[in-house]
Formats: C-alpha cells, structure tokens, sequence
C-alpha cells in the first residue's frame, strides 16, 4: 500500500536521513524509533504529504502523493505531535469537526461513544482537561476511523497512562488485524511486535 | 467540499462566540482610532466632514490588520491547521471558508457600526448609505487580500510587523476606491463607478485569494 523510495530530508542544513526505502502492506505495522532530533516527525510529515522530501518520493498504491493530494487524504489519518483540539471547544465538538473535514459522516451517538471508550464525557471545553485527556480526545478519533486504511501516528504512547496505553494498543492490533497499515514514531518499545522497524540514528 | 466550508465557518464563529474578548478588541479599536480624530481636531464641522471617509476607511484597514495575525496562528500552534491540511477538500475551499468567518466576525461588525462613527463627523445622513455599501464590498477584499499575508508569514518571528508591511500596500486601491465612493457621494455625485471597482476586487479577489492562501500555507506549513 505505501511505498518510501530513497527518501532524504534535510532540515536547517542538517541531513536528517537519506536513501530510506520501505514498502508497507496491508496488516503490516512500521515503528519510527530513535532519538529526539534524529527525524521521526519529518519522516512521519513526509509519509502523509506535510512536507516534501528533498529526494526521493512517497507512493501510495504505487502512485506518488503529491499528484494524489485530497485523494490520499481519503486514505489515511494522521495524528501529529500537538493532539490538534481546539481548547474552547468540547472533547465532543473537537470530535466531530474533525470527523466531518476528514470526510466521514458520524452519528453523534458514535461519537461520544468513541470518547466514552476513552473514559472522556466529552461535554467538558478541552481546556479543562490534562495533557494524558487531551491526547485521548485527539486519539478517539482512531476508533472511528476503522474503515481508513493508513493510520500515521506521531509519538500516540506521549502523556498516556497504562490504561490509555492498553487502550490504544487494543485499536492499533484491531486495525493491523482487519488489514489496515499503521506507522508509528516512538523512542521507547512499546512491547507491540511490528512487521518492520526503521530505526533514525541522529547524524 | 461544502460540507467541509460549512464545518470550518461553523468551528470558527464557534470559536469566536467562545472567545468574546478577541472579537470585540478588533472592533473597539476601529471605535477608539476613528473617535480621536474629532477630538484631536475639535470641533470644526466642515473639516471633520471633507476627512471622514478616509478616516473611517483607513479605521477599517488598521482593525482588520490587528486580527488578520491571528487568523491561522492559533490553528498552527495547536495542530488542527495541519489537520485541514490533511483534509478530504481541497484547501483553498477550506481556506476561503476561514476567511468568510473571519470577515462575518471582523469586518460585518464595522460595516454595522460605522453610521456611528459618521455620526461623529457629522456626516450628512444621505451618505450613511453609500459608507455602508463602501464597507460591505471592501472589508471582504481586506480579508481575502490579508489572508494571503498572514498565511505566508505564519510561524516566523515579528511576523506580526512582517504582515503590516506585506499586507497595507496592497489595501490601497480598497482605501482609494471605498473612500473615494463616499467622497463622491458627498459632492452630489454618482459613487456607482468605484462601487463597482469595489465588487469587481471583491469577485476577484475571492476568486483567486483562496488559492493562494493554499499554496502559501502548505509552503509555510512545511
């Protein structure tokens, strides 16, 4: 399904990583590992479309994605480094905005459904809640996005307790169990087998 | 691709309804600048009323500017730009939909409120009208215009100042036909030509605005 072929980054002058090649197919699982600064956002950036690669491409079914762009979208969730919620607004609100501009029609009983997997109540504005609630507001919407083949997750474990931890490595295998791809940056093992493991060294 | 301009108009006016204070600065601003010319100036009927128009118009730029930094700054800092980025319409749909709530929030509010201001200039009330219209057709200009700027100087530092100077050039010809409509309006004559220059910049500029806030987020966002 997605395809990394000799991608390089270079960020403020500094190679971050060159000639990195992978192929991940459908029920397959890519853990990002290294150390702070050793490129795992970018990698994960450059895999959804955020930032162009200084060499080499990004395809997804074999076509690359910058000429797919909004088709690509369709296929993948991305959940970056800040838990993107809106702190005036509801866990619930925050949900369902975020549903709607990734071209999904959710009812709002799913909704505060997949938040309640996630012990939120999804009435109280996000600015109440802690940095572990926020990042389970941001990570509910995995459990409605199933049916969205590639999920990019930057650094998801960040900020959660075991139970939150538990929870969300229940809906990564689900989603590798059903056939979908998941890729995600961590720096430390998460104690979830993954097909493939890139590994950033910091040059 | 709609659906997605309605979520973001509504996710914005949202927002601002949450967060009162920031709309009402804007607008209290446009209040303040355009009531201390009369009284730095003291009352002289017929000299407030010949700078009126352009007071009020270069009001309407200044306060427009002051909200414009803000405009895509906060969904930067906190990752839900990147998301619309990632999002299933196009981006110039979405951005044209951010700019559309901006203007309904900052720049319908001075269209409102501005026979007050004229008020204060006694300003004939046969112009009210004309300074209304003025208003309506270019505050939307100023929004779409300003947006390009505060796309492209997102995330860099004194990018406030940055975009003053990107931006108030290209206000110009808004400033010379908006207050010129009602300048000729107040000679007794038709403003009906720079009303139109005024909706053909508008057309234009909502036309091909979107497109290139677009291209100048995805390049800033990178």
């Amino acid at each position: 399904m997605l395809e990394a072929a000799g991608l390089e980054c270079v960020r403020q002058q500094r190679v971050l990583f060159a000639g990195l090649s992978f192929a991940l197919g459908g029920g397959e699982m890519l853990r990002v590992a290294g150390a702070n600064g050793s490129g795992k956002t970018s990698l994960l950036r450059i895999l959804c479309g955020l930032l162009a690669p200084q060499a080499g491409e990004v395809r997804w079914q074999g076509a690359p994605i910058q000429g797919l762009r909004e088709e690509y979208a369709r296929h993948l969730v991305y959940l970056g480094h800040a838990p993107a919620v809106k702190d005036d607004l509801t866990a619930a609100e925050n949900l369902a905005i975020a549903c709607r501009l990734a071209g999904l029609r959710t009812a709002a009983e799913s909704i505060s459904e997949a938040l309640a997997r996630f012990g939120l109540s999804g009435a109280a504005l996000v600015k109440r809640l802690s940095q572990g609630q926020r990042r389970r507001a941001a990570l509910a919407r995995l459990a409605l996005s199933a049916s969205t083949p590639l999920w990019l997750l930057d650094e998801p474990f960040t900020a959660l307790d075991t139970a939150g931890v538990a929870m969300l490595r229940g809906l990564i295998e689900a989603h590798i169990g059903r056939g979908g791809a998941v890729v995600y940056s961590t720096h430390q093992d998460p104690g979830m087998a993954a097909t493939r493991v890139v590994e950033l060294v910091v040059a | 691709m709609l659906d997605a301009a309605r979520t973001v108009v509504f996710r914005d006016l949202l927002l601002a309804l949450r967060r009162r204070s920031d709309v009402a600065t804007a607008l209290l601003f446009f209040l303040i600048v355009a009531s201390l010319f009369p009284l730095g100036i003291g009352a002289e009927p017929n000299l407030l009323r010949a700078i009126a128009p352009g007071v009020i118009w270069v009001a309407a730029l200044l306060s427009s500017m002051l909200s414009l930094s803000r405009l895509f700054a906060a969904d930067h800092a906190d990752g839900t730009l990147e998301q619309m980025l990632l999002g299933v319409s196009p981006l110039g749909v979405v951005a044209g939909a951010k700019v559309l709530a901006h203007w309904l929030v900052s720049g319908l509010p001075l269209v409102v409120i501005a026979p007050v201001i004229a008020l204060q200039y006694d300003l004939p009330q046969s112009l009210y009208g004309t300074l209304a219209l003025s208003l309506l057709l270019g505050t939307p200009v100023l929004s779409f215009v300003g947006a390009i700027g505060a796309a492209l100087t997102l995330g860099l530092r004194g990018g406030g100042v940055l975009l003053a100077l990107l931006v108030l050039p290209l206000y110009v010809p808004v400033l010379i036909f908006g207050a010129g409509s009602v300048d000729m309006a107040s000679a007794g004559l038709a403003p009906d030509g720079q009303l139109l220059l005024l909706a053909a910049l508008l057309v234009v500029s909502a036309a091909f605005a979107p497109w290139a806030i677009a291209a100048a987020l995805r390049i800033s966002t990178e």
